[in-house]
């Protein structure tokens, strides 16, 4: 007896791959040599007024075994893309993506890896957030309203990964699709103003195109999109995972 | 007991004014200061994107401790019903008040959007411990007055009791949601303790009531009469006594507790037996000067204690209680954020790192108004209306 359901289920699964494979390829735009502008699968762009799906987890992989110290792309593209750059002070530069170098001093491993917003599901900093001006998108993305932000820095001292910045000085040169404001806090957005647009964050894409695709974006609540097959099947971490704030970005090869 | 009669401050020497006006010019310098962090942003403070509370913070959360600290003689008057506190149940409201509004003046300030307070008193996250706070202190503000009103107008002093008892449980949930902004804190492992509710209360007591007692020697020096009686100053002594025993205790017991976890070792040398400004303010600051020569001061004048000496010994209680909050708050931010433990970790963000936080002057003008705030408060207040008991004989 043939079984029609599990052929359909197959069909629909192959036409699945075959439109995701094909949209890949016709959203995939190359600019010139070396420059490519990525979309992700299933990369449908949002309209302005439908809200972000809970359907949908956004979450970034990096295999930290494609890191190099020596490449800084990802961060150099977030500067870029979202108006932010370092004047020369870390003590108060604002910083949403940054390098972090680590060694273990007995053994002698070593990595280096990108540092950013985790993107955690329970985000303490939305927690802690008085006015409710940090908070967690439907989707997963953890942003910071910029209009209701009072400056108070809370968010600041209970985040666990060291990812928030605090605006120090008057800015200029700002980029608008990434308003910034003086006395408020700022942190990585997963370049949300790409995603909705169905394009990857800018970070994934340089890493692609300068680096050495260290990074991956996709929807962790789609069994089938890559990011979901690697943690499933290989071996990822979450930094601090004994806080259980299940982070969207994950580390493999850590 | 004899009814007590209340009266205005009514005449003060060159000092008592000097210092008023000395009070007023540092609120217009500290106001100057709000002014230049505002307009340049905090970048012309010592504050960073790694000590992201710097020293207004200090002088912000003393004042909120000690102004819930302040009301405890209130408390003990009407709550406890001990009759000998009740002539000073009026001045610890007052003071309850002033300590309230010159911290949380402070705060406010300090913020990076100031102008943004309506947003803060208006939208509420509910499971942020700052949102409750919020309603804790313009709750408390609310009750301290209601409690004054009580005690103060005519024929209702029946509701004083109740009103107390609400102030004397306000003020323990106030002060317990001041220790659990660090105590919540579950990154930072110099914070994340449940014990930050009960120290900060005992401190309160302690900050409270030793603010009280300096005012009440400015008082009694400027009118130049005696408003608190040997006794009463002995017992002011035995709870100060009591009180800054009980903040040792804590402290020991909190050092502890994270002594007992080998992963807080790192964490509790660099606090303890650092080469770090932060060892030594622990050590010369809140134990020596604030905690050891205080109770020592105490003991060896127990029989000739006097409103003079006790002024002495709550100074020193004060310095001691400011070096506490620097050490819990810079020196908890100063200790870097544990990524991966056990591992060694470094980046452009200063990560790993233990960081330096020199205050700048403008920060620290801040912080010192909102003492100003408080005092200028409580001074005028004084002199318009009736907090002060009249003269009793020692």
């Amino acid at each position: 007896m043939v079984n029609h359901s599990h052929d359909k289920n197959f069909i629909d699964t192959n036409r699945r791959e075959f439109l995701k494979k094909a949209g890949i390829g016709v959203s995939t735009i190359a600019l010139g040599s070396g420059v490519t502008l990525f979309a992700y699968p299933h990369a449908a762009a949002r309209a302005p007024n439908e809200p972000a799906s809970a359907s949908v987890r956004w979450a970034m992989l990096i295999d930290v075994n494609k890191c190099t110290p020596e490449c800084t792309a990802c961060v150099t593209a977030c500067s870029k893309e979202n108006g932010w750059k370092p004047d020369g002070d870390p003590r108060t530069d604002a910083q949403w993506i940054r390098k972090l170098e680590i060694k273990q001093p007995d053994i002698g491993y070593q990595a280096s890896f990108p540092m950013m917003c985790q993107h955690c599901e329970s985000p303490p900093c939305v927690d802690v957030c008085p006015t409710g001006a940090s908070f967690k998108r439907a989707d997963g993305i953890v942003l910071v309203d910029k209009h209701s932000c009072i400056g108070c820095r809370y968010c600041m001292v209970a985040c666990p990964y060291n990812a928030r910045s605090f605006i120090h000085e008057p800015l200029n040169d700002q980029r608008a699709h990434a308003p910034r404001g003086k006395g408020t806090v700022e942190s990585c957005t997963l370049c949300v103003h790409r995603v909705d647009k169905g394009v990857e964050p800018a970070c994934v894409e340089s890493c692609e195109n300068d680096g050495k695709g260290a990074l991956i974006f996709g929807d962790l609540n789609d069994e089938n999109s890559e990011i979901s097959i690697r943690v499933a099947k290989f071996a990822t971490r979450q930094i601090r995972e004994d806080l259980e704030l299940n982070p969207g970005v994950r580390y493999q090869n850590l | 007991m004899a009814r007590t009669n209340y009266s205005t401050l009514k005449t003060v020497g060159r000092a008592f004014d000097l210092s008023m006006v000395i009070h007023a010019a540092v609120i217009v310098v500290g106001l100057a200061a709000v002014w230049h962090m505002e307009h340049y942003g905090h970048i012309v403070t010592g504050m960073s994107n790694k000590i992201v509370w710097g020293m207004p913070h200090v002088f912000a959360i003393f004042l909120i401790i000690a102004a819930s600290g302040a009301l405890n003689v209130a408390s003990i008057s009407s709550v406890f019903s001990k009759k000998p506190y009740k002539p000073f149940a009026r001045l610890s409201g007052l003071l309850a008040l002033s300590l309230l509004i010159g911290g949380l003046s402070v705060l406010v300030l300090d913020l990076g959007r100031p102008d943004r307070l309506i947003i803060a008193m208006t939208t509420y996250n509910f499971k942020s411990i700052f949102a409750w706070n919020i309603f804790l202190y313009t709750g408390f503000m609310a009750i301290v007055v209601i409690y004054l009103y009580t005690m103060m107008a005519k024929y209702k002093n029946r509701f004083t009791p109740p009103v107390g008892f609400l102030a004397f449980v306000w003020r323990l949930v106030l002060t317990a949601g001041t220790g659990s902004i660090f105590g919540f804190i579950v990154a930072r492992s110099a914070y994340d303790s449940a014990l930050f509710a009960p120290l900060f209360i005992a401190s309160s007591f302690v900050y409270g009531l030793a603010f009280t007692v300096v005012i009440l020697k400015i008082v009694q020096q400027s009118s130049q009469s005696t408003i608190v009686s040997t006794e009463m100053i002995s017992r002011f002594r035995n709870l100060l006594m009591t009180f800054t025993a009980s903040v040792l205790l804590i402290t020991i017991i909190f050092h502890l507790t994270k002594l007992y976890a080998t992963q807080y070792h790192p964490l509790e040398e660099f606090l303890l037996a650092g080469n770090n400004i932060y060892t030594l303010i622990f050590w010369a600051g809140q134990i020596f000067v604030g905690t050891i020569t205080p109770i020592f001061l105490m003991v060896i004048w127990h029989k000739s204690i006097n409103i003079n000496k006790l002024a002495w010994i709550s100074g020193l209680l004060l310095l001691g209680g400011i070096a506490q909050i620097y050490v819990i708050l810079i020196g908890g931010q100063a200790y870097p954020i544990e990524l991966f433990p056990g591992m060694e970790i470094s980046s452009s963000f200063q990560d790993g790192e233990i960081v330096s936080y020199t205050p700048s002057l403008p920060e620290i003008l801040l912080g010192l108004s909102g003492i100003s705030i408080a005092m200028l408060l409580s001074g005028i207040l004084l002199r318009i209306m009736p907090f002060l008991p009249k003269s009793v004989t020692a």
